[in-house]
């Protein structure tokens, strides 16, 4: 049998601040992400989601408990190899896009490419296409700056997608920007999860947005106090 | 990533903030600039002096008191005109053998003035160094017998003493002491290290000794037939100047020991020069280490993003240890190409000679990519391992 993609099995996390000082952000989670999975995170600022989101990502490792993902526990992988699954499974998108200002939308797509073996020529190829999938196959060569909110986070789309990830983590992907794009970003995020077959988990303190995915979370103070199925949005 | 990607990023990263990396690379191009210039200057230096020995003609042996070390303090023992007596009996032809005495001195003439090295020398002492006595007459053997007050002047004293007049008849002063010039010698052109011998006046050795109020020779040369009799030469006078001083009290140099000697406290001055230009390099070094460190804290969120797109700790590393090298790479190629342009405009302007030297343009290139590595590494280090949650937090 094969094993869920994320599979997060009683995790802590705990940050030490000074000494004797720790704050708990996580107190027990456990929960599963399917390989098709649709799912919201929802939470206050504080409750952990994004403390949450950093382990699913493979960007930190839990104190206490697992994470596992593909049936591995991340604890037992070396930072290149986390590094490595980052590349390969994950793809990030974040809410204040987090595109670097000097590169084009193309070369800012091209770079997790980067680190991965491969001919520059095919990286172009695949980045382009990525942008294409986006809307954006006219602002290839325009800076973050020549850009709208909404084309940004396009750009961010495209990055997380042309990897061919097997999970994309949204972190409050609309949070900065106006309802009707937020909408658009997140109708494209849910055509390509559904045309790819990628899970999608989105983490948010909007309800609204929530209301969107198949299933949904809600943190608080580090556990979960809730777990619904929704059928605001079908598979 | 590959290298070549990660110069890629690096050269970006250099060129985007183009005028902080230009400021950052001058410190290590005015480094390599002093290293290239400096060594160049030096270099010229011992050509010019390895020339003017060779240009007193092949196959010269001379005598010295001391050890003829350059490095070490001057012997007490002295030569005596009986030394050079004893000398050109043994060699058997007194045409191969010189001998002679210096002294600076001030030479005045109807009111001009200039100061020359005068030297007493033997009759034979134009032909043994080869100087050509351009109008008059070489000094001869009843010149130095009578110790006649005649003298041969260097082309700038003539020029300095009687501006468009002819020398020859004239009276000139030598310490208080009046001299007819005798002849010119033939310009031979200046030296900027050691006396110029254009300056050089020469009179007969014993009324040096007279006019200067001793009876030492300062050195005593023999010219040999040919490169293959220069080692019996030399056992020939050191044999007849042992006779009366200990070998250990004077030496016997060929012309190559000569520049040998000449040549070691040159090195010394241009290794000393080449290790203050290093200095200034090694403080470029300090700025780049400086600006990779404000590289680095700037883009903390850039180098999270890489990280969490899947860079490794190692990749972090090279893109940033790959732009303090690529700093200090292009400042030292920069400084290599000034370094050469200036020892060419000094080499043409400046009487000084410059000469340019492989080994030095290797070195500055090497020594500026090794400071670009030896202080990137701590930056490049520290990006690399920031923590990625952290670093994209970064405001």
């Amino acid at each position: 049998m094969t094993p869920p993609l994320v599979e997060v099995i009683d995790a802590h996390r705990t940050y030490e601040l000074g000494r004797d000082v720790t704050v708990p952000a996580l107190r027990g989670v456990s929960f599963e992400v399917a390989a098709d999975d649709h799912l919201a995170i929802v939470g206050t600022s504080g409750s952990g989601k994004t403390t949450l989101l950093n382990l699913m990502g493979a960007l930190d490792r839990p104190t206490a408990g697992e994470v596992r993902f593909a049936g591995r526990d991340i604890r037992d992988l070396s930072g290149s190899e986390l590094a490595e699954l980052r590349n390969r499974r994950i793809g990030f998108v974040f809410q204040s896009f987090h595109l670097l200002p000097r590169m084009t939308a193309l070369d800012n797509v091209i770079l997790p490419l980067v680190y991965r073996p491969g001919s520059r020529r095919d990286r172009r190829e695949r980045a382009m296409r990525a942008l294409a999938s986006v809307g954006l196959a006219d602002r290839m060569d325009h800076r973050p700056n020549e850009l709208s909110g909404g084309q940004q986070q396009r750009v961010a789309i495209a990055r997380a997608l042309v990897t061919r990830p097997d999970l994309i983590l949204a972190d409050e992907p609309t949070g900065n920007l106006d309802t009707t794009t937020g909408d658009d970003v997140m109708g494209l995020l849910e055509e390509l999860r559904r045309d790819r077959g990628t899970a999608l988990v989105v983490i948010t303190h909007d309800r609204r947005l929530a209301a969107r995915a198949a299933r949904r979370i809600e943190l608080e103070d580090g556990v979960i106090i809730a777990e619904h199925a929704s059928s605001a949005a079908g598979r | 990533m590959k290298v070549t990607e990660a110069l890629r990023v690096a050269f970006q990263a250099l060129v985007a903030n183009r005028l902080r990396s230009l400021l950052t690379t001058l410190g290590v191009v005015i480094g390599v600039l002093a290293v290239v210039l400096l060594v160049a200057i030096g270099q010229g230096a011992r050509d010019e002096i390895t020339s003017t020995i060779e240009g007193l003609g092949s196959n010269l042996l001379f005598a010295v008191p001391g050890s003829g070390d350059f490095t070490e303090a001057p012997s007490r023992a002295r030569f005596t005109l009986d030394d050079v007596e004893r000398v050109e009996r043994a060699v058997g032809d007194r045409d191969r053998v010189a001998a002679y005495l210096v002294s600076g001195e001030t030479v005045r003439a109807s009111g001009q003035r200039t100061s020359g090295t005068v030297f007493g020398v033997s009759d034979s002492f134009t032909a043994v160094v080869t100087r050509e006595v351009d109008r008059g007459q070489r000094l001869t053997s009843s010149d130095i017998v009578t110790a006649r007050r005649v003298a041969l002047v260097g082309a700038s004293v003539a020029d300095s003493l009687f501006p468009g007049e002819d020398p020859i008849g004239q009276t000139v002063t030598i310490a208080g002491l009046r001299f007819r010039v005798g002849g010119t010698l033939e310009p031979v052109g200046g030296s900027v290290f050691g006396p110029d011998r254009d300056e050089q006046v020469l009179i007969p050795i014993t009324a040096a000794q007279r006019l200067f109020g001793t009876d030492r020779v300062d050195a005593i040369f023999v010219r040999s037939t040919s490169t293959g009799t220069i080692a019996d030469d030399a056992r020939i006078l050191e044999q007849a100047l042992a006779q009366r001083i200990d070998p250990s009290e004077f030496s016997i140099l060929t012309q190559e020991d000569l520049i040998g000697a000449i040549g070691r406290v040159l090195e010394l001055m241009t290794l000393v020069l080449a290790a203050i230009a290093g200095i200034s390099l090694l403080v470029g070094g300090v700025g780049v280490s400086n600006i990779m460190l404000v590289s680095v804290s700037e883009r903390t969120r850039e180098i999270g993003l890489r990280k969490a797109l899947g860079a490794r700790t190692r990749d972090i590393t090279l893109q940033f240890l790959l732009e303090a090298v690529a700093l200090t790479g292009v400042g030292g190629l920069v400084g290599v190409g000034l370094g050469i342009g200036l020892a060419e405009l000094v080499d043409r302007v400046a009487p000084i000679p410059a000469i340019v030297t492989g080994w030095s343009i290797a070195l500055a290139i090497g020594v500026s990519l090794a400071v670009g590595v030896f202080f990137g590494v701590w930056p490049a280090r520290r990006a690399g391992r920031l923590d990625p949650v952290t670093a994209l937090r970064h405001e």
